[in-house]
């Protein structure tokens, strides 16, 4: 996020993060491994959405341009969305889907805490709303990785290989951005407690690699975006103007 | 008409919510009356069940039960869940493109409905004698049967719509006489599944009133949804009574209470009047009033073609089959991880006690 845009890039940004976390999760749906799970991804994925809604609405007053919700979901491209590389990435299995969450609410929950107590109502308000989701996503997220970890050689071994190939993307989530309503680097400490015990039970090790891919905050994503947006979006843009 | 309960209104659900309601007061009224207890030594376990039935007093896990009621019921309700479950697939096509974001977080909250009436269902199941892991074998293994209405692919949004109205719809029409049904555990599962089912069917309503309110490519794709669906949800309530071979056991044991025909005709006579509400018509130009039946004279579906579905020759039945394969193939190695964590967790505590 490069600093001095305001709350409004901000507020956008961890919107677009829930956005595209939950179009993710809800590609799950009727394939999940079990039936309990297939609820349970569901559950999470319109809790995501639920917030992304909040946030979204209230970037589009912060900047006053008559966006609404869906303006900003459906009609921007992905050179426009602002989410963090992480949550675009594909599925993958079971464990990098799992693994995925678990960066992910490490860092939402901290974040929605910190926004509980900020000085604007609004974001204070969805804030404290989300962190008691999220802390429901932390908890599911680390139970399933520890029972792929610290379950069968092979789930072992897939634990592992979704760690090593999600582990460099959660740096960006802590870019300092002193301007921003709470600092993504004053995160930082909370989400290696939570994740390195979670880890560490779950006998995965932490990768050492310097490579931390980024770009996300300021548009510019993986290949793999405009896909899910293509997807996402093409209902919607086929009917300009149109009330669903 | 049915008399006032099952009158047609302008908007779908409340009726039918009245008559759900009342099956769950008449359920609570049956147990506080008591029930006559075990059969005494001796005597005749078929004159005690059929006691029970007569007595409109639900039958329960415990209870002695004919062979026969008992593998109805687990046909019948594994079919059921069975079907929740496939039913996800059709809908969940249109999760990752609803049009709205209030639209798909609707959609996602549906279809997670879905999956837990499936949960309830096999639970439900389960009561009789036989797992949830044997009944997803049964399913997997094309043995048992879903509902033939989730092999018809869902082409456009409005099929959202349709589908929610008319599918839902028509299972409400099936399910709620369900709700009275002589099986105790299958008689609430309905009650908790029908709630919901009602919400779902306005929902799918609300979604095509919308459509054919708005613009005219709006209105086209509601029309051409109710158009394909509509047959295919007539179909739901099976053969006709003539052909219909569970039919008369299962309304003696008051498993069924209505005929295939006598459903099909109260969700015609719903329907009718809801289409003129959302300005679309229904596929059938010889639909009309019948003032001497006082019910609406319709064009049966095509039960060869339903036939054919429920062999397996539909448009998504190997689409359907293979995806719920697929899921479960898989999910082999989670399932498996699980359960190997979890063994290591009781070791380890058992450890822990004895240390």
């Amino acid at each position: 996020m490069s600093a001095a845009n305001g709350p409004f890039d901000f507020t956008l940004a961890i919107g677009d993060d829930a956005l595209i976390a939950a179009q993710r999760l809800a590609e799950w749906t009727s394939r999940a491994p079990e039936m309990e799970e297939d609820i349970a991804l569901a559950n999470i994925a319109l809790d995501q959405l639920g917030a992304a809604r909040l946030l979204l609405t209230y970037a589009g007053e912060l900047e006053g341009a008559g966006r609404d919700e869906d303006a900003l979901a459906y009609l921007r491209d992905d050179r426009e969305f602002r989410n963090c590389l992480l949550v675009e990435l594909p599925n993958g299995d079971f464990a990098v889907t799992m693994v995925k969450l678990l960066l992910l609410a490490a860092y939402q929950v901290p974040l929605y805490t910190a926004l509980a107590g900020c000085a604007d109502e609004r974001l204070a308000a969805i804030g404290a709303k989300a962190r008691k989701e999220s802390a429901y996503h932390l908890d599911h997220a680390a139970l399933w990785v520890k029972r792929l970890g610290d379950g069968t050689e092979e789930s072992h071994r897939r634990a592992q290989a979704a760690l090593e190939q999600l582990w460099p993307y959660h740096h960006e989530l802590f870019t300092a951005d002193p301007a921003a309503p709470v600092d993504p680097a004053t995160l930082r400490a909370d989400f290696d407690a939570t994740v390195s015990a979670v880890l560490d039970e779950a006998t995965l090790t932490r990768p050492e690699t310097g490579w931390a891919p980024a770009g996300g905050r300021d548009g510019v994503h993986t290949e793999h975006l405009s896909y899910l947006l293509a997807e996402m979006q093409v209902l919607h843009r086929a009917h300009p103007g149109a009330s669903w | 008409m049915y008399g006032n309960d099952f009158a047609a209104e302008d908007a779908p659900g409340g009726g039918l919510l009245g008559q759900v309601e009342a099956a769950e007061a008449a359920l609570r009224e049956a147990a506080s009356r008591g029930r006559r207890g075990a059969p005494e030594p001796g005597e005749d376990l078929e004159a005690y069940f059929a006691d029970v039935i007569d007595a409109d007093q639900k039958i329960e896990p415990r209870d002695w039960m004919p062979e026969a009621y008992r593998r109805t019921l687990i046909r019948q309700i594994a079919q059921h869940a069975h079907s929740e479950i496939i039913g996800m697939q059709p809908e969940g096509n249109w999760i990752s493109r609803a049009p709205s974001l209030k639209r798909k977080a609707i959609l996602l909250a549906k279809v997670q409905d879905e999956a837990g009436h499936g949960l309830y269902l096999y639970a439900a199941a389960e009561t009789l004698g036989i797992s949830r892991d044997e009944l997803v074998r049964l399913l997997l293994d094309g043995r048992q049967k879903y509902s033939s209405i989730f092999n018809y692919p869902t082409l456009t949004w409005a099929d959202v719509g349709a589908i929610g109205w008319l599918v839902d719809g028509a299972a409400i029409v099936n399910q709620v006489p369900l709700c009275r049904c002589s099986y105790g555990p299958y008689a609430r599962a309905m009650i908790r599944v029908c709630k919901e089912e009602s919400f779902h069917q306005r929902q799918g309503y609300e979604i095509l009133h919308t459509l054919s309110h708005g613009t005219p490519a709006q209105k086209r794709m509601a029309q051409d949804a109710v158009d394909r669906w509509w047959y295919p949800s007539l179909a739901m309530f099976g053969p006709p009574d003539g052909d219909s071979t569970h039919s008369a056991q299962s309304m003696a044991w008051k498993i069924k209470r209505f005929s295939n025909d006598e459903l099909r005709q109260r969700f015609v006579d719903m329907c009718v009047q809801q289409a003129q509400i959302l300005g679309l018509t229904l596929p059938d130009p010889d639909l009309r009033w019948n003032d001497e039946r006082q019910a609406y004279d319709y064009t049966q579906p095509d039960y060869d073609e339903l036939m054919q579905v429920i062999k397996g020759n539909g448009p998504c039945n190997r689409q359907r089959m293979e995806h719920r394969r697929r899921a479960h193939d898989e999910g082999a190695w989670v399932r498996e991880a699980a359960a190997a964590y979890a063994a290591k967790q009781a070791a380890r505590q058992k450890e822990k006690v004895a240390a």
